[in-house]
C-alpha cells in the first residue's frame, strides 16, 4: 500500500514536469530513469542479495557503451586493410603472454626461480606485443582521422550491443572479482574504483577502438529517425488528428519508442530479479550476506557465490550502459564522470532500499528526477536568495555561478541522511 | 539465598563476590544461573568444570562484560553491578584475557607501559617489580611481543594487567595452549604474585593442577554451581573426582 | 656513451620528479592508513579532504598576499598550511561528531563507514567546488626554482640542465620534516603509543583505560594534518584543481596497500614505489637510453612502455599483484 504511494508520488512528479514543463522533458527524463533503474537493479543485486560494495559502476556503465559501437558501426575496411590483422594477432599475443604467465606461475614450485620465469614472460611478452601492436595502431589510427581513424564496429542491429555490453562488463567483473573478493571487504571498493578509472582511460585513449575523444557520433538507432516520421504523411495526418505540430509529436513518439524498449528490458529483469530473490538461490544468497561464517561452516563457498553475483550485477551495468549509448546515439568517452555514473547509482539504491529490488527501481526514477529537477530548482533558489544583492556583486555572481555544484553536495546530503535515519530505504527489504 | 554458598554463612565478606549472578549475552539465553562466586584477599580462586559449562561467562560476569538480569557484584563491600569493565579496571580488577591478550605489534615494555595508561605516577617501580616476577620478558624488553614464545606472551598478558597495580587479577585460562612446563612455571608465578597481597581469580582447563594451588575452588556444571570447596578439598572428593578428574591423568 | 648526461636527465625527469610525487603519495597514504588503522575502514573522502585542505590554505594564501604579507623567497602558502590544518581538522572532528561517531556506537561494519565515507567525499567535493570553484588554481609564489637548467648547465658545464624546483626541493623537506614528528609521537608519545595499541588490539586497549574517542580525535586531527599538507605541497608542485584529489585516491590506496593497511611505515614506503613506478614506466628512455648507449645502439622509438593516460593503471596493476600474491601487504598491516 505504502509502496503503491511512493510509487505513485514519483509518477506524479513525472506528470508533473510534463505539465508544468512539457512532455518531452518529462520523456526525456523517465527514460534516462528507466536506465538509472536498470543500473541500481545491478547494483542492488550485487549489494542487497550479497554485500559487495562496488564502486566501478561507471567502468562498466562505459563498456556497456563501448559494445554499441562495436556491434553497430559499420567497419571500417580501409583500416581492416591497413592493420586489423596486425591488431588482432597483437592482442591474440597478448592475452597468450598472460595465459602463458599464468600457467608458468600455476605449473612451477614456489620460489626465485618461478617469480623469474614469470616476469622473463611478461616482459618479453610485453615488448614483443608492443613491437606488433605500435604498428598496427599507428595505421589504423591513420586513416581518415577526422571521421574515421578506427576500426568500427561490425555493423550489426544495435539492440544485440545490450547483452554483448552485459558481456564485456561481465568478463571485466570476473577478472575483479577474481582478484579481489575473498579478501577484506573493502578491497573490492578499492579494485573496482581502479578498473573504473582504467576502463575510462583505455576508452579515452585507444583510437583505434572507439576513437577515444573524438568521439564516435550517429551510432544508428532501434527507432525511426524524427525527421523521417515527419516525412512520412501518415504520421503527420495522425499527429495534426491528435492536435501535435508534427515536430513535436515525432519527437515524443521517437522517445516512446525508447521508453518501450527500455521498459521491456526493466520488466524482464524485475520480473527475474525476484524470481532469483525467491529461488533457494537467492535465499541462500542472502543468507551468506547476513553471516559469512555460519554460511561458510555449512559448506556454501562464499566467494564463488559472491563471484557469481558481482559478475551478474556487473553485467546488468554494462547492458544499462549499452542502452544508455544507444539512447544518446553517441559515443563520448569525456563524459565519463564518477560521481555522476557511480556514486549517484549508489545514491538511488540506498535511497530506494537496498536489498529491495522495487526499491532500487523506485529510487532510481526518484533521484534521476532530483539530478535533473535540482539544478533549476536550485538555481531558482539561489536568485531568491541573492535578490538582495546589487545585479553586479561578485559574490551573487559566484553563487549563481556554483549552482551546479551544489548537486553534488544535495546528493551527498541525501546518502548520509537517508543512511543515517532510514538505512533501509523508502521500500525496505522484507 | 538458595544458591549462595553455604560455607559463605556468617563469614565476614570477602573481597570480592559475584553473588547468586543469573544472566548471559545480550538478548541471548541465561547462561548462568543463581552462580557465586568469591575470593578472599591475597587468595586464589579457581573455576573449573567441563566444557561449555560457564567458566569463562561466569569469570566475564564479574568482570562486567555479561549482561546480569540477577545478582550483584560487590568488591571490597561496594557494590560494582552496574560498572562497564573499563571503570572496574580503575578501581583494581586487573584482567587477562583467554586470547588476543597482547598487543602484538608493540614492544613487551610498551605493552607493560599501556598497562598503566591510566596511572599518572612514576611507574617505573611497578614495571621493575614485573621483570622480577618475569625476568625473561626483560631481556626481551625491546622485542615486539608478538614474536615471543606462546609462555613468554603470557607472562606478557599477566604483567600488561599487573602494571595497574591492581588489587584483584582476573585469568582466562591462562595454560591454554603451553607446554606442561611452561605451565607449572606459570602457575609458580601466579603463587607468587598473590603472595603479594592480590587476590588471583582464574578459571582453568587443566583442573587438577589448578586445584592443587587454589585456596577455593568452584566447580561450575551447566552455569551453576555443583560443588565448592578448598582445593585440596575437591581434589578429595570422590564425586569431583570421578566426574571430572577422572579424565585429565 | 655519456654517463654523467645521462644521470643527469635521469635525474631530471625521473628521480626527482618520483622522489616529491612520491613524497605526496606517501603523506596522503599515511592518512588513509592511519584512519584504516584506528577507524577500521577506507576513507573514501580522504582525497577530497586534501583538495579541502589545499583549498582553504589556498584562501588564506590569497589573503596574505593582498595584505602584503611574504615570507619570500619561500612560498606564502607554507606560511598559510597551519591555518589549513586548523580549519581542516576542525572540519573532519565536526564530521566525526555529526556523522561516523553514530555508526561506532553501533558497530556498523566496516564497509557501512565506507559508505558513508562516500557520502562526505560528495559533500566535500561539492563545497570544495561552490566555494572555489571546479577550475584550476594557481596560488605558488616565491622562488621558482633551487637551481634552474641554465645556471646547471653553467656550473656544470654538461649539455643536460637540471631543474629542481622549489616545489620539489620543499616537498621533500616537509615530508622528512612531517614523517619525522610523526614517528616521533607514535613511537615515543603515551597518547602516539595509545593511539598504536587501540590500532593493534581495540578490545585490550580498552581494558587498559585507554579513551577511544580520544584516540579517534587525535587520529582525524593527524589525518587533518598529512591530507592538507599533502594537498598543499602537490597543489603547489603541479596545480590546484578539485578533481585531480579525487584521482589521487586509487594511487594513496594502492600505496596504503602496498605498505599494508594500517602500518605507517609500509605507507610511506607504498608511496614511493608507486610513485617511481609510476614515472619510470611512463618516462621516454629515449633520451637516457641514447647517451648510456654506443651511437650505433641508439634507439629510434621514445622508449616508453605505457603513455602517460595509463599512469593509473600502474597504481591499479601493482594493487592487483599485491592483492593477489600479499593481500596484507609488504609490511603485514592489520587484517580484520
Amino acid at each position: 500500500m505504502r509502496n503503491a504511494a511512493l510509487f505513485a508520488l514519483v509518477a506524479a512528479l513525472y506528470i508533473a514536469t510534463g505539465m508544468m514543463q512539457s512532455w518531452n522533458t518529462a520523456l526525456a527524463i523517465f527514460n534516462m530513469g528507466l536506465i538509472s533503474a536498470v543500473m541500481a537493479l545491478g547494483v542492488n543485486i550485487q549489494w542487497g542479495y550479497a554485500g559487495l560494495f562496488n564502486v566501478g559502476i561507471m567502468g562498466f556503465v562505459a563498456l556497456g557503451g563501448l559494445a554499441t559501437v562495436l556491434v553497430s558501426m559499420p567497419p571500417v575496411t580501409e583500416a581492416w586493410a591497413a592493420g586489423g590483422a596486425r591488431m588482432l594477432a597483437a592482442l591474440a599475443f597478448g592475452a597468450g603472454t598472460i595465459a602463458a604467465g599464468i600457467a608458468t606461475f600455476r605449473r612451477m614450485q614456489p620460489g626465485r626461480r618461478r617469480a623469474l620465469a614469470v616476469a622473463a614472460i611478461f616482459a618479453v611478452g610485453f615488448v614483443l606485443y608492443r613491437w606488433a601492436f605500435d604498428p598496427a595502431r599507428d595505421a589504423i589510427e591513420a586513416i581518415d582521422p577526422a571521421s574515421t581513424g578506427y576500426l568500427g564496429g561490425l555493423g550489426l542491429p544495435i539492440l544485440i550491443a545490450w547483452p554483448v555490453g552485459g558481456l564485456l562488463a561481465a568478463a571485466a567483473a570476473w577478472g575483479i572479482g577474481k582478484t579481489a573478493l575473498g579478501l577484506r571487504s573493502d578491497y573490492l571498493a578499492i579494485a573496482t574504483l581502479g578498473i573504473a578509472e582504467i576502463i575510462i582511460a583505455v576508452l579515452k585513449n585507444e583510437d583505434w577502438l572507439g576513437r577515444g575523444v573524438k568521439n564516435v557520433v550517429g551510432l544508428p538507432r532501434p527507432v525511426p529517425y524524427e525527421i523521417d516520421l515527419q516525412d512520412t504523411p501518415e504520421f503527420v495526418a495522425r499527429a495534426t488528428e491528435l492536435g501535435l505540430d508534427p515536430a513535436t509529436a515525432s519527437s515524443l513518439w521517437v522517445k516512446l519508442c525508447y521508453t518501450g524498449l527500455f521498459a521491456a528490458v526493466l520488466l524482464a529483469l524485475i520480473l527475474l530479479t525476484q524470481l532469483a530473490l525467491k529461488s533457494p538461490w537467492g535465499r541462500m544468497m542472502r543468507a551468506i550476506r547476513d553471516n559469512e561464517v555460519a554460511a561458510e561452516a555449512m559448506g556454501k563457498n562464499v566467494t564463488r557465490r559472491h563471484l557469481q553475483i558481482f559478475i551478474l550485477g556487473s553485467a546488468i551495468c554494462g547492458m544499462a550502459g549499452a542502452m544508455m549509448t544507444t539512447l544518446d546515439g553517441q559515443l563520448t568517452p569525456g563524459t565519463y564522470q564518477p560521481l555522476r555514473y557511480t556514486f549517484l547509482i549508489w545514491v538511488m539504491v540506498i535511497v530506494g532500499g537496498s536489498g529491495n529490488n522495487w526499491g532500487s527501481v523506485l529510487g532510481g526514477f526518484l533521484i534521476w528526477w532530483l539530478w535533473i529537477q535540482v539544478e533549476p530548482i536550485g538555481g531558482f533558489v539561489m536568485n531568491l536568495i541573492t535578490m538582495p544583492l546589487p545585479e553586479d556583486s561578485g559574490l551573487r555572481l559566484h553563487l549563481l555561478d556554483s549552482v551546479q555544484h551544489i548537486r553534488l553536495l544535495t546528493m551527498g546530503v541525501v546518502l548520509l541522511l537517508v543512511l543515517r535515519f532510514s538505512p533501509r530505504g523508502l521500500i525496505p527489504e522484507k | 539465598m538458595s544458591g549462595a554458598d553455604p560455607q559463605m554463612a556468617g563469614k565476614p565478606e570477602p573481597f570480592l563476590i559475584g553473588e547468586a549472578m543469573t544472566g548471559g549475552y545480550g538478548r541471548g539465553a541465561d547462561i548462568l544461573h543463581d552462580c557465586t562466586i568469591a575470593v578472599d584477599k591475597g587468595q586464589i580462586a579457581v573455576i573449573v568444570g567441563p566444557n561449555g559449562a560457564g567458566k569463562s561467562t561466569a569469570m566475564k560476569a564479574v568482570f562486567g562484560m555479561v549482561d546480569l538480569r540477577l545478582g550483584a557484584v560487590r568488591l571490597d563491600g561496594q557494590d560494582i553491578t552496574a560498572l562497564t569493565p573499563q571503570a572496574r579496571v580503575a578501581m583494581g580488577m586487573g584482567f587477562v584475557p583467554q586470547t588476543h591478550n597482547i598487543f602484538t605489534s608493540m614492544t613487551v615494555e610498551e605493552n607493560l607501559e599501556m598497562g598503566a595508561f591510566l596511572r599518572q605516577d612514576d611507574i617505573r617501580g611497578t614495571m621493575e617489580q614485573v621483570y622480577e616476577l618475569f625476568p625473561i620478558l626483560k631481556d626481551k624488553r625491546r622485542q615486539a611481543a608478538g614474536e615471543l614464545s606462546g609462555g613468554q606472551r603470557q607472562q606478557v598478558a599477566v604483567g600488561r594487567a599487573l602494571m595497574t597495580r591492581p588489587s584483584l587479577l582476573m585469568l582466562d585460562e591462562p595454560t591454554a595452549g603451553v607446554s606442561p612446563i611452561v605451565m607449572d612455571e606459570l602457575f609458580d608465578r601466579i603463587i607468587e604474585v598473590a603472595r603479594t597481597g592480590i587476590s588471583i581469580l582464574m578459571v582453568e582447563q587443566n583442573a587438577r593442577q589448578a586445584l592443587e594451588i587454589a585456596d577455593k575452588g568452584y566447580v561450575l556444571v551447566q552455569g551453576s554451581n555443583a560443588h565448592t570447596g578448598s582445593g585440596k578439598a575437591l581434589l578429595a572428593d570422590p564425586q569431583v573426582r570421578k566426574s571430572f578428574l577422572g579424565g585429565t591423568e | 656513451m655519456d654517463i654523467l648526461n645521462a644521470v643527469v636527465v635521469l635525474a631530471n625527469f625521473v628521480l626527482i620528479p618520483a622522489l616529491s610525487y612520491g613524497s605526496q603519495l606517501a603523506l596522503g597514504a599515511l592518512g588513509v592508513t592511519l584512519i584504516y588503522g584506528i577507524l577500521r575502514f577506507s576513507n573514501f573522502a580522504h582525497g577530497d579532504t586534501m583538495a579541502f585542505g589545499a583549498m582553504v590554505t589556498i584562501l588564506f594564501t590569497w589573503a596574505f598576499q593582498n595584505m602584503g604579507i611574504s615570507i619570500a623567497p619561500l612560498p606564502t602558502a607554507l606560511l598559510a598550511l597551519p591555518f589549513g590544518i586548523v580549519v581542516t581538522a576542525a572540519l573532519l572532528l565536526a564530521t566525526d561528531r555529526v556523522v561516523y561517531r553514530f555508526y561506532r556506537q553501533q558497530k556498523a561494519k566496516p564497509i557501512i563507514l565506507v559508505m558513508v565515507s562516500l557520502g562526505v567525499m560528495f559533500i566535500l567535493n561539492g563545497i570544495v567546488r561552490v566555494i572555489i570553484g571546479p577550475g584550476e588554481q594557481r596560488f605558488e609564489d616565491g622562488a621558482r626554482f633551487i637551481i634552474n637548467a641554465r645556471q646547471f648547465k653553467e656550473m656544470t658545464g654538461l649539455e643536460e640542465g637540471l631543474a629542481f624546483k622549489a616545489s620539489q626541493g620543499l616537498t621533500i623537506v616537509v615530508t622528512i620534516i612531517a614523517v619525522a614528528a610523526l614517528f616521533w609521537f607514535l613511537d615515543r608519545t603515551k597518547m602516539g603509543k595509545s593511539m598504536r595499541a587501540y590500532s593493534d588490539n581495540e578490545d585490550l586497549a580498552l581494558l587498559s583505560g585507554i579513551n577511544p574517542e580520544r584516540v579517534v580525535r587525535i587520529t582525524w586531527i593527524l589525518a587533518a594534518i598529512l591530507a592538507t599538507t599533502a594537498g598543499v605541497l602537490y597543489g603547489l608542485d603541479k596545480s590546484f584543481k578539485p578533481f585531480t584529489y579525487f584521482q589521487l585516491l586509487l594511487p594513496m590506496f594502492a600505496a596504503a596497500i602496498v605498505g599494508g593497511l594500517g602500518n605507517p611505515l609500509g605507507a610511506i614506503v607504498g608511496g614511493y614505489i608507486i610513485a617511481f613506478s609510476e614515472v619510470t614506466l611512463t618516462y621516454a628512455w629515449k633520451k637516457v637510453a641514447t647517451y648510456f648507449l654506443p651511437a650505433s645502439l641508439a634507439p629510434d622509438s621514445l622508449m616508453q612502455l605505457l603513455s602517460t593516460d595509463y599512469k593509473y593503471a600502474v597504481s591499479f596493476t601493482i594493487l592487483v599483484i599485491v592483492l593477489i600474491f600479499k593481500p596484507y601487504g609488504l609490511f603485514r598491516g592489520k587484517a580484520v
